[in-house]
């Protein structure tokens, strides 16, 4: 079906660092993707919430403060246990690359790391959603 | 600086070397690049010459270091009489931690202290909060009352050092906690010296760690700036950052405008709640970030130093010439360090951390080469200092003043950025102000657009990263990263309860409901959160009052 | 995902997987929908309008937690424009609406204006329907007061909320025309701010040139951050509500609303056969280039293509 792709992008945490999370909800947007900021300083709970509401396809969340392995994988369990089964998380920041095993295997689909350009997110959630 | 008949003559030579030796060197094959464009967004030409700086008055425009309008340098022998402060930013986890990484940077020949706390600190929550949970002691260290602050400082004697903190919203809790920890080490507050960062408006635009809205925020500066007169007189009441604006995607000259429209809405506040300009801009302080444009970026120092001692003459009409004295730290550019090849970040820190120097930085941080990856290690917070030590006792490049003043390309682009932060801060003056503009979300949107078209040109390849873009290589992930305990978030949290049962709560309680009676009134804070913090209130207490009376930033989000 | 199973046991999830069927065009959501039609009117419908940079959301959020309070589920659409250019867009009103977010009883959904001919307002009328089928007491949709789309879109609402703010200058001109009209209330947000006398006095003056006389639109100042004049503003609206209901106007308004949604489905349903009917034959590039060449004009051009699509029907 020719429909836009949503994505909720989320800045979990406490961390004001919304540089990255800004530069790929634009280029989401110039990809024709609709993209539903919420802004900084989400919890889990919110996070998850909007995801049903808005009923995305994707939830694409930033996190450079090193709080990472607390948060991502809470957002995961929230979305799962509201019914969110095919939807689509992905994760980026400051991330070490030892953590990321830890958090795909806490169901995060997919870690992007400083310099990863924006069309390789964007192609991967292409790729990657779980409807047409 | 030239007279009309020589300038002529550079003409004539120019043209004659353009119409001969470049149209037939073009002719074998173009240069590297149709146009040369500066990271600022202007075109950067083949060649300067005395014709491009035609204009400039030397005893007016450069004049001499330590005397208006400074582009020169502030102090009058600069590094000849004393080096830049080697101050690196550090702290993490608990109190108890980052003790021990100060007294080992200070062993390592470091000369000042710099605290980073952690985001819930930042914020003004306890550790024990919901919202702290997961970012306690991950960025900085966790401070929730003057006992962590009490050991943070451990035999570290206050009136030896020089501590700059980065604390923005809640800094007043943090200054008044430093106070009290010197009061106890007997150092009284006249002997402190250091800095808060205190500036809540780049906050707002960049750095996202703001709690309360404009107004009363600009209030517990100005009550900042006029206790810190009366009683912290050494002490620099604010460092007006560019740096995270610089972070957040600005250009150069985007970073002088909006640091100093930010400078502008500090003095005009500070006048507005009846301070004399004299008073208190002798301590303002800036925070400027360094990148790799070397030349740019040397250019970028000496046009904000000119531009702000015009700014506090002109329009504020300042008198102490330490009131028109631009005095900046330096943090090289975390943005422009890689993931990538991590080793090459040192390099990179090497050119910033010449850019800062030959700008003529009073302090200077340089960042380590795994921090797009993680928190430094110790290794490599030592690389990033002695890349210092080499530029100061090596390069020979501290050994006379601003060496780089005369160069026809730096001087016209010191023009050049003058020219443009000043247009920039004239359309935020017809905006109403800094404050404005940012409500309005026209300095975000510019950064914004200056963020995207940067992404877009590393993308396209026409902007080359070394080693992320152009040069990669098959890497294996980087080992030995710093990880912070998780458990240091339980840790707070029984230092925490432990604190709230041997404290006398009826004090505490008291000091809390007065703090609170005068954030209704306009009576300066300052003395009330230093009598709640000597009671070991938390930080969360004391925010928590603030935030009922005062309400919250409600953020604006500009895409 | 059974939606029909989870719209009747309160399931968030599928209510927000029906809107968006809705507004990807899924036929088998119109089908839902008209299982459930008996279930919409209820909810009452407020829209909330007015230029860029008002405090719409601001607004929204602090009316929402108003009506929380006194028990009701409240329903929030928020519109954003799409990019003309790449289709895409960003909707962030949400930002203004974090603490509603995990309120169990509030249902926020941002949507793309997605340019299409007439798909936004079919999208939202949707999207209220659903909502209305939910148990939403209140729906809140909210646009910005700039095209005619979104005009047609509060259109649909009992209530019309009109945002404005201090110091639009001459932007409140270009506003007045077309849009001022259909506020039912008016608030002057940020109020505080210099120039709110001004505006106040403005669309006084436009009021007085409308000459309603049986109900004249309120206009009240509020600061919507600090959740000043919040209260009297949802008087406002209630005593709105009131009139419209003693007056009669309120049943009146809903039949004109459902007048053109009726109208508005047939225009799409008969652009739904065309577009087939081009997809399948070349008939209507036949006629463009005979319009184009005048061998034929296209008032003529347009009967023969009912014709036409008639006879495809009749196949």
């Amino acid at each position: 079906m020719n429909r836009p792709i949503r994505v909720l992008v989320a800045k979990p945490g406490l961390d004001g660092h919304d540089r990255g999370a800004k530069v790929v909800a634009r280029a989401m947007r110039d990809a024709g993707m609709e993209v539903i900021y919420t802004g900084l300083r989400q919890t889990p709970e919110q996070i998850a919430e909007a995801a049903i509401q808005e009923d995305v396809d994707c939830v694409a969340m930033s996190i450079l403060s090193g709080a990472h392995n607390h948060l991502f994988p809470k957002v995961v369990k929230l979305v799962r246990e509201k019914g969110g089964e095919d939807i689509l998380i992905i994760g980026g920041g400051v991330i070490p690359e030892e953590d990321i095993p830890g958090l795909k295997e806490a169901g995060i689909a997919e870690i992007f790391t400083p310099g990863t350009p924006t069309s390789v997110t964007i192609d991967f959630i292409r790729n990657n959603i779980k409807r047409d | 600086m030239y007279n009309k008949e020589k300038l002529d003559a550079v003409k004539a030579a120019r043209e004659n070397w353009e119409n001969n030796k470049i149209a037939k060197t073009l002719a074998k094959g173009p240069e590297r690049k149709e146009k040369f464009m500066s990271t600022s967004g202007y075109e950067v030409k083949r060649l300067y010459t005395p014709e491009d700086i035609a204009d400039l008055d030397y005893n007016e425009d450069l004049s001499y270091p330590g005397e208006f309008p400074y582009t020169r340098g502030v102090q009058p022998t600069m590094y000849r009489g004393k080096l830049w402060t080697m101050r690196q930013y550090a702290g993490f986890a608990t109190a108890e931690e980052s003790n021990k990484r100060y007294k080992y940077l200070l062993e390592q020949g470091q000369t000042g202290l710099s605290v980073a706390f952690d985001l819930p600190t930042q914020i003004g929550y306890d550790s024990d909060h919901p919202l702290a949970e997961g970012e306690v002691g991950k960025v900085g260290v966790a401070i929730d009352s003057l006992k962590d602050m009490e050991i943070l400082f451990d035999g570290i004697p206050l009136d030896k050092v020089s501590t700059s903190m980065t604390i923005n919203a809640p800094a007043a809790v943090l200054l008044a906690m430093y106070i009290a920890v010197a009061e106890k080490q007997g150092v009284t507050p006249d002997k402190l010296s250091g800095t808060i960062q205190n500036d809540i408006l780049k906050e707002y635009i960049a750095r996202g760690t703001y709690i309360f809205p404009t107004e009363p925020s600009m209030r517990l500066i100005t009550n900042i700036f006029e206790y810190c007169a009366k009683n912290v007189p050494k002490w620099n009441t604010i460092s007006i950052s560019g740096y995270h604006i610089r972070e957040a995607g600005s250009t150069a000259v985007q970073e002088v405008a909006f640091t100093l429209a930010d400078g502008i809405a500090y003095v005009e506040a500070a006048i507005k709640a009846g301070l004399d300009v004299d008073q208190f801009a002798p301590r303002l302080s800036f925070f400027f970030n360094a990148h790799n444009d070397l030349l740019e970026e040397v250019a970028k120092f000496r046009a904000a130093r000119r531009l702000w001692a015009k700014i506090m003459k002109e329009r504020f009409h300042a008198k102490d010439p330490k009131s028109m004295m631009l005095r900046f730290h330096t943090q090289t550019g975390g943005s422009t360090l890689t993931a990538q090849q991590p080793d090459n970040n040192i390099v990179r820190v090497a050119i910033q951390t010449l850019a800062a120097v030959l700008g003529g930085t009073q302090s200077l941080h340089t960042n380590s080469r795994d921090e797009a990856l993680a928190l430094p290690t110790e290794d490599s917070v030592r690389i990033a200092l002695r890349t210092q030590q080499i530029v100061a006792y090596e390069s020979g490049v501290a050994d006379t003043i601003d060496p780089l003043a005369g160069s026809y390309y730096v001087e016209s682009m010191t023009n050049e950025i003058e020219k443009r932060a000043a247009e920039y801060i004239a359309k935020i003056d017809e905006l109403g102000g800094a404050a404005k503009a940012i409500e309005k979300g026209f300095i975000q949107q510019e950064i914004q657009d200056s963020a995207y078209r940067y992404q877009k040109e590393v993308e396209s390849g026409e902007r080359i990263v070394v080693g992320m873009n152009k040069f990669q290589i098959q890497e294996s992930a980087p080992k030995g990263l710093l990880r912070v305990d998780p458990a240091v978030g339980e840790m707070q949290k029984e230092k925490l309860k432990a604190l709230r049962d041997e404290r006398d709560n009826a004090k505490v309680e008291e000091s809390l409901a007065e703090l609170k009676r005068a954030a209704g009134t306009d009576e300066n804070l300052m003395p009330y959160i230093l009598t709640a913090v000597k009671q070991y209130a938390t930080l969360g207490e004391i925010c928590g009052v603030l935030r009922e009376v005062f309400g919250e930033y409600q953020q604006s989000v500009i895409l | 995902m059974d939606i029909r199973a989870g719209l009747l046991s309160g399931s968030k999830r599928a209510a927000a997987r029906l809107i968006t069927m809705i507004e990807n065009g899924d036929p088998e959501a119109i089908e839902i929908i008209k299982e459930n039609y008996h279930k919409t009117g209820k909810a009452r419908i407020i829209g909330v309008t007015g230029p860029p940079g008002a405090g719409k959301s601001t607004v929204t959020d602090k009316l929402a937690k108003l009506v929380r309070k006194q028990g009701k589920r409240v329903a929030i659409i928020a519109v954003d424009p799409t990019s003309p250019f790449s289709g895409g867009a960003i909707l962030g009103d949400r930002i203004r609406m974090s603490d509603l977010n995990t309120d169990e009883g509030v249902f926020i959904r941002s949507m793309g204006t997605r340019g299409a001919l007439g798909g936004l307002s079919k999208s939202v009328h949707g999207a209220i329907k659903v909502m209305d089928i939910f148990g939403c007491d209140y729906i809140f949709v909210e646009t910005v007061g700039v095209g005619q789309s979104e005009i047609d879109i509060v259109k649909v609402a009992d209530t019309v909320l009109m945002v404005m703010v201090p110091g639009l200058g001459d932007d409140i001109q270009a506003i007045k025309a077309g849009i001022m009209e259909i506020g039912d209330v008016f608030a002057i947000n940020k109020s505080d701010r210099e120039g709110a006398e001004k505006t106040a006095t403005e669309i006084e003056l436009m009021l007085d040139l409308n000459g309603m006389t049986e109900y004249r639109p309120p206009v009240k100042n509020i600061i919507a951050k600090d959740n000043k004049g919040i209260d009297e503003l949802w008087e406002a609206l209630e005593s709105h509500y009131k009139y419209m209901v003693s007056s009669g106007n309120f049943d009146k308004r809903r039949e004109k609303a459902i007048e053109t949604e009726i109208l508005e489905i047939f225009k799409q349903n008969l652009l739904d056969r065309v577009m087939r009917l081009q997809k399948n034959t070349e008939y209507l590039s036949e006629l463009i280039s005979k319009v184009f060449n005048k061998q034929l004009d296209p008032f003529n051009a347009a009967v023969e293509l009912a014709n036409v699509l008639n006879k495809e029907e009749g196949k």
